[in-house]
């Protein structure tokens, strides 16, 4: 929505340093998203240690759940790394051509 | 029931399908055929060499002995390849700008260059990696002892087993992991080979799981129940063996020998990561996927007291499923071979880099036109330590003797080679990380980790139980297991807690005291902003005779056809007509790369440097290094200017300062001056007028003496006061200046008679006229006051005997200069600075002037747009007069 409002507004060619300017700022958004995901991960494979221990009497968590929420958030993790490497791909191939048209 | 003839016969086909398929690789690179070689897909596999025979057979054991602990060991990769924008992709494209070949090799690149940390990094991998193969070979040797108890004819011996497999994995990796011995050590053979493995062992642990859930407990749901029915149904993982293993695996991960050659020598393309940064974790997670069931079914099914290790086999066994336990074997076996091989290759490169190769070309040294082939030394040095770490593993297996002793070494490798990690990302992200400090912090780390985990665990025969109970020497606080007193923790959280925090306080510590040397600094720069400069990492600087030398040193390192190719290639890119290159900067590193692909780093330079002799810094390493002590010398030259500037400022009030109270005290004396100036003629002018009035009969002589004196005295006061009106007028900036033209030397024709006019002892005047002949366009009559004062003074002070007055007169660019200099004592150094004040008086009030005069001069110079200054060294007083030929309106 954001590039067919950029792309529609702007006539091409006349003002380059904002769509440019929004490019990198992309790429930047794009970067901190990437350098966040591991801490993501970390924050949420650490949440299992909060869960009662059944050692002091409480209620064990099943394993299965145990189970569907580590190999779910593995899943998402996974997920979120594949929408980032498909966005970086394209990001990378755009700035190829863009480098190479000029 | 599959016989154990069976296995070995599928054994040996499956080992030949991969000897094809890692020819066909070869040839298809070496024709330029087989882009998919180098696909992402193909990487990503080839990094499953992660998942060895430890995971394949071991994570169910660990499942079904600790629940969901296992699945710690590929969460941290998980983490490690998600968050591949942090260190990865720097790792990735460190090792692709400096063509490391090792782990070891790219920390003594870092760190300037140095053999002895490669060699201590070497020692660790070893020692880490040795076990690690043993296990491997246990646990192929234990997959064919569970076939081998359902065959009847027992053939099988296990001894001679391991023995075989153990020879036909070395000569696998010889045959293709030394190959080749050029550009960057990449192994498309093997590595392909890996990546096929990869998805035989993927595929065998769905199979079983499959065959698990869906076979034997009917689907998603019933498994479910059955796990949590099953006694390790509960969430029961110990805190901190969970985080400390995510931990150590995703550091593992990283410096594991073999994946770093996997993830980083054969990395072909950095855009591989951008997919393995998914793809991977996706393996890993289907990997993991199925070995809860796997666990829980075999604890159901199998009777009490069956290895829990082997259940991917012995389930479908008991299942009667006979094609699908070979299957799992090959999986399994699959998991072995490549672990094996990537890690013999990875070891044996370090080994002859680091250890065999400076050894050989030590004992050559002196010898500099050595005849023979190097390549074929280092291949021949490769593949001897190949089989010398895998007869290593063997070894260890026959005498450890197997069994459980093994199946933890796989976390202690892991401990081990995690020491690794603070040098390593240290030399990755700080700068200033030191040699010192990644050798200090290695040995501190290193030693921890086999004092606590190692010794400990290999049994009583290495650390005898009284350590273990009372620590070393009896010291309390040394107990291995419980360093510093602290106890109850898990050993193996212990030890990953205290080695690598301590080694990570060693390595700053020691880096922060210690200096690095030049080359350090260089690297150290290239690393950490490998993004901003990662080309021409270092300058050479050569002589065209080097050239030939070089070309026979790289000869007998590549092998005499690349070498020929290369430096032809270079030649015509310098457009020259010879077959040498020019040995330029650039050449020189091209080729030290080139190298460095063969012989490592560490070895190209010292190679290059031999011949070339010392390397040249280009401008940019220069910048590189210079940059931040660029920004520290910038800032205390600010720091400098600005106190320079302070203390400008300070002498500049200080002076002003001066000058103040100077003013302020010639003002009091001014006042106190005129006052006594105008009191004494007024003190004789009453004297005699009252002498007059009051004394009668005075005779007519007498009454026109005192008249006089009071005529004098009021004329005296007449002239102070029309002294003091000049000045003030002058002072003011109010005189009007009468302009005309006329010669200098008339001005002081008329000067002259007038100043001497009336003087008792008259002063010989010398002038020459000649030089006199100026003419000037100023105010005359003011110049011509200034002349007398300068001479009347003259001829007042002057003590000489014979006093002469010499006034000379130049024509300086415009400027007349005249010079009044006579033959007294002259003005006395300390009142120099004060004569051209007012009622300034050299000598006291001996001539009864009032201190006006030069005074006036100076004002009535400055307004002729010149100046009068006193001029020392002429022997007597010596005045200076210069002023413009012409008045100018701007010097008013």
């Amino acid at each position: 929505m954001m590039s067919g409002e950029g792309n529609k507004t702007k006539p091409p060619g006349t003002r380059p340093s904002l769509f440019l300017e929004r490019q990198s700022y992309r790429r930047h958004r794009l970067t901190d998203a990437a350098r966040i995901l591991p801490f993501l991960g970390a924050a949420l494979l650490a949440l299992p240690l909060l869960w009662p221990d059944p050692s002091g009497g409480d209620a064990a968590v099943p394993l299965s759940s145990a189970m569907y929420y580590i190999f779910l958030c593995w899943g998402a993790l996974i997920l979120a790394g594949f929408v980032f490497g498909l966005a970086a791909r394209r990001m990378a191939a755009r700035e190829g051509s863009d480098t190479g048209a000029e | 029931m599959a016989t154990i003839n069976v296995l070995i016969l599928v054994c040996l086909a499956y080992v030949v399908f991969l000897f094809a398929v890692a020819f066909a690789a070869d040839r298809m690179a070496a024709a330029g055929r087989g882009k998919w070689l180098r696909s992402p897909v193909i990487y990503t596999l080839s990094l499953s060499i992660y998942c060895t025979a430890w995971t394949f057979y071991g994570a169910v054991g660990n499942a079904a002995r600790s629940g969901l602990e296992f699945v710690t060991i590929y969460l941290g990769p998980t983490l490690v390849m998600v968050g591949w924008w942090w260190g990865l992709r720097k790792l990735v494209r460190v090792g692709r700008s400096q063509r490391v070949t090792s782990i070891a090799d790219l920390l003594s690149s870092r760190y300037g260059k140095s053999n002895t940390l490669a060699v201590c990094v070497t020692i660790l991998a070893v020692l880490g990696g040795t076990p690690y193969i043993a296990l491997q070979l246990q646990s192929i040797t234990l997959s064919f002892s569970i076939f081998a108890e359902a065959d009847p004819s027992g053939l099988y011996r296990e001894g001679s087993s391991v023995f075989w497999v153990a020879a036909g994995l070395a000569v696998f990796a010889i045959l293709f992991g030394t190959r080749n011995l050029d550009v960057n050590e990449r192994h498309h053979g093997v590595v392909t080979a890996i990546a096929v493995e990869a998805v035989v062992k993927l595929f065998a642990l769905i199979a079983v799981g499959v065959f698990v859930v869906w076979g034997i407990a009917g689907g998603i749901g019933p498994m479910m129940d059955r796990i949590d029915a099953s006694e390790i149904g509960q969430w029961n993982v110990d805190a901190g063996r969970w985080t400390t293993f995510i931990f150590l695996s995703a550091a593992a991960f990283i410096c594991l020998p073999r994946m770093f050659q996997v993830m980083v020598v054969e990395n072909d393309d950095e855009g591989h990561l951008r997919t393995a940064a998914w793809a991977f974790p996706l393996y890993l997670l289907f990997m993991s996927l199925f070995v809860v069931p796997i666990a829980v079914v075999g604890l159901d099914l199998l009777p009490q007291g069956a290895n829990p290790d082997l259940f991917v086999l012995t389930v479908p066994l008991s299942q009667g499923n006979d094609w699908l336990a070979m299957l799992s074997f090959i999986g399994g076996f699959s998991s072995a071979t490549s672990m094996v091989i990537v890690s013999a290759m990875a070891l044996s490169t370090m080994v002859s880099n680091h250890v065999v190769m400076p050894i050989w070309l030590n004992t050559q040294e002196g010898t500099g036109s050595v005849s023979g082939d190097v390549r074929n030394i280092v291949l021949m040095a490769r593949r001897v330590s190949i089989a010398a770490i895998i007869a290593l593993g063997f070894f260890y297996y026959r005498l450890s003797g197997g069994g459980a002793a093994l199946a933890s070494i796989g976390l202690i490798a892991f401990a081990g080679i995690s020491q690794i990690l603070p040098a390593l990302v240290g030399g990755l992200f700080w700068r200033r990380a030191t040699r010192t400090g990644a050798l200090v912090g290695l040995t501190v780390g290193f030693v921890l980790w086999i004092y606590t985990l190692l010794l400990p665990g290999m049994g009583g025969a290495w650390m005898p139980e009284s350590v273990l109970q009372n620590g070393l020497f009896g010291l309390g606080w040394l107990r291995p297991h419980a360093l510093f007193g602290i106890e109850g923790i898990d050993p193996m959280v212990h030890t990953v807690m205290w080695s690598l925090s301590l080694n990570t306080l060693a390595f700053c510590v020691a880096s922060l005291l210690s200096f690095p040397s030049p080359l350090e600094r260089l690297q150290g720069a290239q690393f950490v902003n490998v993004f901003d400069h990662s080309v021409a990492p270092r300058g050479w600087s050569g002589s065209v005779a080097q050239s030939e030398d070089l070309m026979i040193m790289t000869q007998r390192i590549l092998g005499t056809g690349p070498t020929q190719e290369f430096f032809q290639a270079e030649a015509q890119k310098q457009g020259g007509r010879s077959h040498l290159p020019e040995p330029t900067p650039g050449f020189l590193n091209r080729l030290e790369r080139e190298l460095s692909g063969s012989v490592g780093a560490a070895m190209a330079h010292a190679m290059i440097g031999q011949i070339v002799g010392g390397s040249s810094v280009s401008v940019e390493d220069l910048l590189a290094v210079a940059d931040e002590s660029a920004q520290l010398l910038e800032y205390s030259g600010q720091l400098e200017e600005k106190s320079s500037e302070l203390s400008r400022t300070a002498r500049q009030l200080r002076e002003a300062n001066a000058k103040l109270t100077q003013i302020s005290e010639q003002k009091d004396s001014f006042l106190s001056q005129v006052s006594h100036e105008l009191r004494t003629p007024m003190t004789s002018i009453r004297a005699f007028s009252e002498i007059m009035r009051d004394t009668d009969g005075l005779s007519r002589q007498e009454q026109t003496r005192y008249a006089a004196i009071i005529h004098d005295e009021a004329l005296r006061l007449t002239r102070l006061l029309d002294d003091l009106l000049d000045l003030s007028v002058l002072e003011n900036g109010q005189v009007s200046l009468n302009l005309s033209d006329d010669s200098l030397r008339s001005v002081l024709d008329r000067a002259v008679p007038s100043a001497l006019a009336g003087a008792d002892r008259k002063i010989t005047v010398r002038r020459t006229r000649t030089a006199e002949r100026i003419f000037l366009h100023t105010d005359l009559d003011r110049l011509g006051q200034v002349f007398i004062n300068l001479i009347s003074n003259a001829q007042k002070y002057c003590d000489a005997d014979d006093p002469v007055l010499v006034i000379s007169a130049h024509d300086v660019g415009g400027r007349v200069i005249v010079d009044f200099i006579d033959n007294g004592s002259g003005i006395p150094p300390g009142a120099r600075s004060m004569v051209f004040e007012k009622f300034a008086r050299v000598g006291g009030d001996k001539a009864g002037g009032a201190g006006l005069g030069l005074a006036i001069c100076r004002e009535i110079m400055q307004r002729l747009g010149g100046e009068i200054t006193y001029l020392p060294g002429q022997g007597g007083a010596a005045f200076r007069i210069s002023l413009p030929q012409a008045y100018q309106q701007a010097a008013q």
